[in-house]
């Protein structure tokens, strides 16, 4: 008997319309976002600016349509990063255990007891903070063992399975094993986590942007323009909500989305 | 006792590893300390002599043990934007900043275990729980806290956004300032938090014991506080530990949402003007109480659940 997943479809449908507005600011926005005097300096919302405008008179929807592009795009690459990264990690140390394994296990510890916001703020403050390729970096290093910790867990559960010791047993190589026989099997545990990642990439860009510490003008990113939106919360208030609510619907959709694929590989609906 | 023991060395081991980490990439730069306090148009000389003044000229664990040493007896070395010792810098904003995370910590604890417990044994509107849940965590501390200031301050006028008041001249004022501060900061985490709980308590309701228990004839509720709490509450203990870590994260942001004179405050401004002392000393001091949490909240659950004494935990 097969339930309707409406967590998943939901989640589905909700990113994708997330994912196709972002990709539309990519191309398309209603104005030029750093076009002073689009419009009246803080206009409210109206059908001709959907989310108001701020002191220059820019149109802020064309703005947070560019600044949930690069929001989006840091947090896509720091993603790449840490789970490229904390996948090979886990996968190997999870596959092969031994000593490599221990000392990993034991290294992962120290770094999971630190708060990852603070790691990441000492990172860019030896990196250098201001500049786009360091918070990625910065955020992706971060990102590493929390990915390794879940990956080597999968592939540790794997190990010893009928069907990946009669692969062995066919004389597959170790490669092969990992990649053909492991991985596409780890998907249960991976998906999830690469959702989870993902609001966790949005939320640290745009608290470390927010802070000022991470993408600064002439780049746009939700955080920092939070933050200018903090300033003009008496004159503008919409600013803040508008960018404030792009910030929660992407993360919100991919929570969704998350909590769909979970529930689908554990049969709980 | 011999368990006890264990975990103190554990918590000491990590401390030392990342104060260690810390101090060796603060290291990797620390030849701009140098040239940062003295412009770049430095002759060498004075260049070299400032960093033997500064001790920069020694190795690094001679350093590293000099800092560590200076660090217990309370010298944390002197701010290179201040120009004052780190120490009385910071003193002022310590109590603020762990104030404000004891208090976040507390509404966390206050709120999530009551909402998981309750919301497990009822299966009626999960799916609409479930939406609420998923958007508690969605949104971002700093967001509420523009939200919350905006509408209970600029609307209200309950506080004065921006302005944290003098706790010593207006403690009223100040508790209230933290508070909403702290209720920027928990959202999410009472979210998660009670999503977990629910999730355990489920799990343990499923259980054998638990039929058996109710067939017996036992009262519902009690068979769910007295057996089930006890065995679904170790793992959200060592959650609420790990919690710890991301209510400091998060209380960053926050100083910074409500103008708070914090630690976090002055590690942001610190970050920008490469005062590493500063950034360094925070850091540590962030991390130790972290660890500190960590290590009560492994005791805790052990106590809860006698089964971990058993090397178990680790």
């Amino acid at each position: 008997m097969k339930r309707r997943n409406g967590f998943l479809t939901a989640g589905l449908v909700l990113t994708g319309l997330v994912a196709a507005l972002i990709l539309l600011g990519a191309f398309w926005t209603p104005y030029d976002p750093n076009a002073m005097a689009a419009g009246p300096k803080f206009d409210s919302p109206s059908p001709a600016h959907w989310m108001g405008t701020d002191n220059f008179g820019r149109d802020i929807f064309s703005r947070v349509l560019q600044g949930a592009g690069a929001t989006a795009s840091i947090a896509l690459a720091t993603l790449f990063i840490g789970a490229a990264g904390g996948c090979l990690a886990g996968a190997l140390t999870g596959y092969f255990g031994g000593a490599a394994d221990e000392l990993l296990m034991r290294l992962n510890d120290v770094l999971t007891a630190f708060p990852s916001i603070l790691l990441a703020l000492v990172v860019i403050s030896v990196l250098g903070p201001g500049k786009k390729i360091n918070v990625i970096l910065a955020l992706g290093l971060v990102f590493i063992p929390s990915f390794a910790r879940v990956s080597r867990t999968a592939f540790a559960s794997l190990r010893d399975v009928n069907y990946i010791q009669s692969a062995r047993l066919m004389g597959a190589s170790n490669l092969r094993i990992l990649a053909v026989h492991m991985l596409p099997n780890t998907a249960p545990v991976l998906l999830p986590a690469l959702t989870i990642g993902f609001n966790n990439a949005v939320l640290a860009e745009a608290s470390m942007s927010f802070l000022g510490i991470g993408v600064t003008p002439p780049d746009a990113s939700l955080g920092y323009m939070l933050s200018e939106a903090q300033g003009m919360l008496f004159a503008a208030p919409w600013y803040a909500a508008g960018t404030g609510l792009v910030i929660v619907a992407m993360v919100f959709s991919v929570g969704l989305l998350g909590e769909g694929l979970r529930r689908r590989d554990k049969g709980v609906l | 006792m011999n368990y006890l023991l264990k975990r103190v060395l554990a918590g000491l081991a990590t401390m030392l590893a990342v104060s260690f980490f810390t101090f060796a990439a603060f290291s990797l730069i620390s030849g701009d300390t140098a040239t940062a306090m003295l412009g770049t148009s430095a002759t060498p000389e004075r260049l070299a002599a400032l960093r033997a003044e500064l001790g920069l000229d020694r190795p690094l664990p001679v350093r590293y043990g000099a800092w560590l040493a200076g660090f217990f007896t309370g010298d944390l070395g002197v701010s290179t934007s201040y120009s004052q010792p780190v120490r009385d810098l910071l003193a002022p904003k310590i109590a603020l900043t762990l104030g404000l995370s004891l208090v976040s910590f507390a509404l966390i604890t206050a709120v999530s275990i009551p909402l998981g417990v309750f919301t497990a044994g009822r299966r009626r509107f999960e799916g609409a729980r479930t939406v609420l849940n998923q958007l508690g965590m969605a949104v971002p501390p700093f967001f509420t806290g523009i939200l919350l200031s905006w509408f209970f301050g600029v609307g209200l006028k309950w506080f004065t956004p921006g302005q944290f008041p003098d706790a010593k001249q207006d403690f009223a004022g100040a508790a209230v300032y933290l508070l909403f501060a702290a209720i920027a900061l928990s959202i999410p985490r009472i979210a998660m938090t009670a999503r977990m709980l629910r999730s355990t308590v489920q799990e343990e309701l499923g259980k054998d014991y638990v039929r058996t228990a109710i067939a017996r004839g036992n009262d519902r509720g009690q068979v769910l506080r007295r057996h089930v709490l006890k065995n679904a509450l170790p793992p959200v203990v060592a959650f609420l530990a790990q919690t710890m870590a991301e209510i400091v994260a998060g209380s960053i942001v926050v100083e910074q949402v409500f103008v708070i004179p914090g630690l976090g405050q002055m590690l942001v401004s610190s970050i920008s003007n490469r005062d590493y002392p500063v950034v360094q000393a925070i850091v540590v001091i962030l991390a130790l109480w972290v660890v500190l949490a960590g290590t009560a909240a492994d005791l805790i659950s052990q106590r809860i659940d006698p089964r971990l004494r058993l090397g178990g935990a680790a």
